[in-house]
């Protein structure tokens, strides 16, 4: 029963509303309450699974995701830390270590720079020091990206970062679906996992079916899903450009090109095979980020789809990329410096 | 066993260079002599010039809230409101050459030291005629004129930069000889960052490089909605944790002082300043102090009691110093009235002239990535990339 439900809930296409195959009704969730209510559920399932971080508990989460668990598990189990990022990481990948299963809030993914050094050099390289003796099976989650207005410190995107580390697990989600499957999966797997949110989309509800509700609603870390069908140009993104894509790929149909819309959900490792079977079909590929161009999520997928997919591209490559700046502040600038609608739709047809 | 170890320790005393003791001055006590006396400790100037800029911080704050609800103001604004004494305590006293480190919770900070309310208002805007082109934001005021070296997001990060700016002025000094080079730091944070490790690192490094460096803890008691009683360890044999202990654990004065009094703010920070332009090293103050609104104005703040938030609102500096002003005939009433109408007028006019600034142009976009404009690499024709027409209009896609 649970396998097959997997296998549907990964191949559903929810391109609008309608959800097909499923008689029984479908209802929305935010992905603040999806993460909330994988959060309840995973705490409750084992007593090893921790929270920590800072706001988490009394505060109710500084952006709310955590909302409630405090009062249902006691501050044993959602601890509120004091700013202290390197040292309160540390015991969370000790104590993980030793057979507990932390999960580690990042106020914003820019404040684990100061706790990078425990990510990469205790959780993500220990298992192979100890040639596969002491497992880190943690979490690490916070939004990442820009949010509007908040400006350079807090604008960074490090999906490209984190996914170049070997040992590490890098998850983007997009949807309520993603956030629920994607984070039970997480507190689950025996690896380090960096679960990178996004701030914008925390509040965006999103249609759930009961399956996606079922408390042991898992999804396989390293398959994306494929969005909406297309045959003219496939447009791979995570997290909130999937929703740029999908906008993007609407406004196109009107002129008559069709494109194939990829959530790419974990960015390491990347599901090559989805990509693979993508471009075969349309023969052109869009790499869609907020972050950097330089060493970023699209030039891996570059790098990729040219070794392996050189015969079968018809246009080279395309990156859609955020500009190359720290992010400035003033709202216009902001806006000029993030991949916008209209960006995706020029690159489409400069290669359509 | 006593008596050898005793022997074993004075031994390893003896053999070390006599060290001065340090001593801690806990300046907690109300001024009572001062405020029964008739001489006021403070000249009039001085006491007006406190005045005029607590008000202006006051006032300014106050217009950024109005500002944000309206929609001119956006992303994360964090506000001054009631920490006002700490500010105008240390930094009016300030040279203009001396240095100035903050936290996000800057406006005020640089308005103190020098930077012009036009400025900082055009910069929250988001306007080209901000202090950093709009490119900063609240969390980010820098003024190279002012020497004000930020504004920073995280807190903690700061600090060591503070000691940089310090270790500069010392340099001079020793290395390249200049004996007029005694210029002081003064870095601000609060009682959050005193658990952040590269505090600790800075006291050690302040400490032993002997650096002219003043740490200023405005201690008002909540991190967002971390209780400072929650976050913090009691320091040896205490109730509470004392965050002006920790300067002896490295070597330096620590200092307590009401950071509600501005009076007794600028005595502290008067002490400690001297002491480092004579090159007698840092010293850690911590001012306690509260702020009257959120952490920041998107903050519900339900976690702060009501009787506490009032206890500390019958305390604001701004009231306390005019009473004293007026007790004391350092100021008549119609002199403060002239400086609190001075301070609506600036107020009104930043905000004029910030709205009327235009945004930055497009072009700005892509400047001052790099102070070598060359860095941004070579284009496919040879020459360099900015040299190419168009460059800095800006787009989303730079591949």
């Amino acid at each position: 029963m649970l396998p097959a439900l997997v296998r549907s809930a990964r191949n559903g296409l929810f391109t609008k509303v309608g959800v097909r195959g499923f008689a029984s009704q479908v209802s929305e969730m935010t992905v603040r309450d999806a993460l909330n209510s994988a959060l309840d559920e995973e705490l409750a399932r084992d007593d090893k699974v921790y929270v920590l971080g800072e706001e988490v508990g009394e505060y109710q989460g500084a952006y709310k995701i955590t909302r409630g668990l405090l009062q249902k598990y006691g501050p044993d189990r959602v601890k509120d830390t004091p700013i202290t990022e390197a040292g309160f990481t540390g015991i969370a990948v000790g104590s993980a270590f030793a057979g507990l299963r932390p999960v580690c809030e990042f106020m914003t993914w820019n404040f684990a720079m100061q706790a990078i050094d425990q990510i990469i050099n205790s959780a993500a390289k220990t298992l192979y020091m100890s040639a596969g003796q002491i497992n880190c099976p943690i979490v690490f989650r916070g939004p990442n990206g820009a949010a509007a207005g908040v400006a350079a410190q807090h604008s960074q995107c490090f999906a490209a970062w984190y996914s170049s580390v070997p040992g590490l697990k890098v998850l983007a989600p997009y949807d309520a679906e993603d956030a629920r499957g994607l984070m039970k999966a997480a507190i689950r797997d025996p690896d380090p996992v960096v679960f990178l949110e996004n701030e914008i989309l925390y509040g965006q509800a999103f249609p759930v079916t009961p399956q996606v509700l079922d408390k042991d609603f898992v999804l396989p870390i390293g398959k994306a899903k494929v969005m909406r069908e297309g045959k003219h140009v496939t447009l791979v993104s995570f997290s909130k450009m999937v929703g740029y894509c999908l906008k993007a790929a609407e406004q196109l149909a009107k002129e008559g090109i069709e494109c194939e819309v990829i959530n790419l959900r974990s960015i390491k490792p990347l599901d090559r095979d989805t990509l693979l079977a993508s471009v075969k079909k349309t023969h052109k590929i869009i790499s869609v980020e907020e972050g950097w161009p330089q060493c970023g999520v699209g030039s891996e997928i570059s790098a990729v789809m040219m070794e392996l997919a050189f015969d079968e591209l018809d246009a080279p490559v395309l990156r859609v990329t955020g500009a190359e700046v720290p992010m400035p502040y003033a709202a216009n600038l902001e806006a000029a410096a993030l991949p916008q609608i209209d960006d995706i739709i020029k690159a489409v047809k400069s290669i359509a | 066993m006593q008596a050898m170890l005793k022997q074993q320790r004075s031994g390893v005393r003896a053999s070390q260079p006599a060290r001065r003791a340090v001593q801690i001055r806990a300046v907690a006590a109300p001024m009572k002599a001062a405020t029964s006396s008739k001489s006021p400790i403070i000249a009039p100037e001085v006491a007006k010039d406190l005045y005029y800029d607590m008000v202006l911080g006051r006032e300014f704050e106050e217009m950024c809230a109005q500002m944000y609800y309206r929609g001119k103001m956006f992303g994360f604004v964090h506000l001054y409101s009631g920490q006002e004494a700490v500010s105008s305590g240390v930094i009016r006293q300030l040279r203009q050459d001396d240095y100035v480190v903050s936290t996000y919770r800057d406006h005020v900070h640089a308005l103190s030291k020098g930077v012009s309310a036009r400025e900082v208002m055009a910069e929250l805007f988001g306007k080209k005629t901000g202090c950093c082109r709009g490119q900063g934001g609240s969390m980010h005021m820098f003024s190279s004129k002012a020497n004000v070296l930020g504004g920073y997001a995280f807190i903690g990060e700061g600090i060591p930069v503070g000691l940089g700016a310090a270790f500069q002025s010392k340099y001079r000094r020793d290395v390249l000889g200049d004996e007029k080079a005694d210029s002081v730091t003064c870095s601000f944070f609060g009682d959050g960052t005193c658990n952040v490790g590269q505090f600790y690192e800075s006291l050690n490094m302040a400490a032993l490089y002997k650096l002219p460096h003043i740490f200023v803890v405005e201690n008002n008691l909540w991190a967002i909605g971390m209780s400072h009683l929650r976050a913090t360890s009691r320091t040896a044999g205490d109730e509470d944790p004392h965050i002006y202990k920790k300067g002896e654990a490295f070597g330096m004065p620590g200092v307590l002082v009401d950071g509600m009094d501005v009076l007794k703010v600028h005595q502290v920070a008067k002490e400690a300043i001297e002491r480092a332009r004579r090159g007698e090293g840092p010293t850690l103050i911590e001012a306690e102090t509260y702020r009257f609104r959120g952490h920041s104005l998107a903050d519900p703040d339900e976690l702060r009691s009501k009787e506490e938030k009032a206890k500390w609102l019958a305390r604001d500096p701004i009231p306390q110093l005019k009473k004293y002003m007026l007790d004391h005939g350092l100021a008549s009433e119609a002199d403060i009235k002239a400086l609190e109408d001075k301070v609506a007028e600036v107020v009104e006019d930043c905000v004029k002239f910030a709205d009327e600034s235009p945004k930055p142009e497009r072009g700005q976009l892509l400047e001052n990535v790099f102070a070598d404009p060359r860095g941004f690499g070579i284009a496919e024709d040879g020459r360099y990339r900015y040299q190419l027409p168009g460059f800095s209009s800006g787009t989303a896609i730079v591949s």
